[in-house]
């Protein structure tokens, strides 16, 4: 598979969060305002691309090769958790304004499924190096897609008279069975 | 009011049940449950590590320092799910190909972290067994459910562990399988309708 089909596929065929259902809590949870969909979206991109390379370099170099595969999972959440952890101490320190921007949505990333899913995925798809850095980079892209279109539709839902039982989480749900019908088109692009 | 051990058992089963209630651990909700048999399945698996992380975290609950517990949780759930993914490999091989990447995702599901934090965290250790597995039976309930109407709508047939099935094109035979509902918008929109008529049926 070349690169640009790896893109295309990681964006819209496999968007991370309308046709692999990855990540979906943030995706209701933060979608209720455009601004914090935005930050959500620029954590996950930002995390993401650390996360997916990094586990990636240490189960080839250090779980394939002492044998310890099956640490995969454990390994995994504890290299995610503590580079969220990292990647905010750091931004804290030295680029206060893009922590100020990013705020809440970091520590939130450790419990996102997208990132714990895209890199078992990398490992699950036999990709090398480079593709899993492209890969991690266009999930979240894709993900960040997903997640400001369903922001703007959340806002007008918003103003507009639902029946009671539908409110909030119900037809939010239904909303994103929508976006999903369309990216449903891109099916079999690639 | 101090609640009894089978108030918090079954409490899972309708006050919280978990996907409709508490609005949590959606991405397995919605990415197994394309037959009846997959979200059984996936909400066995569940209720193991839920069962499993309670009953240790509460167990160790006066040891785990209050700074660093969220840490420690998670090492004691993916501890857990690692066992399931192990057992999964030696019995249930064809189910574990199906479920693939979701069963690692048991360890970011916001249920097991939210009853580990919520609940074990705080109770004794035969409450937070109850607790776990009554949040767990609930979850997989609702996960059987969800995939039996989707399965039922989209493929004309249920079908369990291979044998016992029931096939809707006996009773009618007209019927035309709705495939959408088996692919991926039909899963945001059928768990969507299926929360309004359990708010309506709530109120």
């Amino acid at each position: 598979m070349g690169y640009f089909e790896l893109i295309i596929a990681c964006i819209f065929v496999n968007n991370i969060l309308l046709a692999q259902f990855l990540g979906n809590c943030p995706f209701l949870g933060t979608s209720k305002k455009m601004e914090t969909a935005v930050g959500m979206a620029m954590a996950v991109i930002f995390v993401l691309v650390m996360a997916g390379t990094i586990t990636w370099v240490i189960y080839t170099f250090v779980l394939v090769k002492f044998g310890l595969v099956y640490l995969r999972t454990i390994a995994f959440i504890v290299v995610i958790a503590s580079l969220v952890q990292f990647v905010e101490m750091f931004l804290k320190k030295s680029i206060p304004a893009l922590y100020a921007g990013l705020g809440i949505f970091l520590p939130l990333i450790t419990t996102n499924c997208a990132v714990m899913g895209v890199c078992v995925l990398n490992i699950d798809k036999e990709f090398t190096f480079l593709q899993a850095l492209v890969a991690s980079f266009f999930y979240a892209v894709g993900f960040g897609l997903a997640l400001i279109l369903f922001a703007g539709l959340r806002e007008r839902i918003l103003l507009a008279r639902v029946p009671k039982p539908l409110q909030d989480t119900s037809i939010a749900l239904i909303t994103a069975g929508m976006i999903s019908l369309a990216f449903f088109a891109f099916q079999g692009m690639v | 009011m101090p609640k009894t051990i089978v108030q918090e058992f079954t409490k899972g089963l309708w006050e919280e049940l978990p996907p409709f209630r508490l609005v949590l651990g959606l991405c397995p909700v919605l990415g197994v449950t394309t037959s009846m048999e997959n979200g059984l399945g996936m909400g066995i698996a569940t209720t193991f590590v839920l069962f499993g992380s309670n009953f240790l975290v509460s167990m160790l609950r006066s040891i785990i320092p209050q700074k660093v517990r969220i840490a420690c949780f998670i090492i004691i759930i993916a501890a857990f799910v690692t066992i399931v993914e192990l057992l999964m490999q030696a019995y249930a091989y064809p189910l574990y190909l199906k479920l693939g990447v979701f069963i690692p995702l048991i360890v970011v599901n916001c249920i097991v972290l939210g009853r580990a934090e919520a609940f074990a965290y705080k109770n004794k250790v035969s409450y937070s067994i109850a607790d776990g597995l009554g949040i767990g039976i609930g979850f997989t309930l609702s996960l059987g459910a969800l995939g039996a109407v989707r399965e039922l709508i989209g493929n004309g047939s249920v079908t369990v562990w291979g044998d016992v099935s029931y096939n809707l094109l006996t009773a009618f035979p007209s019927y035309q399988p709705f495939s959408f509902m088996v692919q991926a918008p039909g899963a945001f929109i059928c768990l969507g309708l299926m929360l309004c008529v359990i708010n309506a049926v709530g109120d």
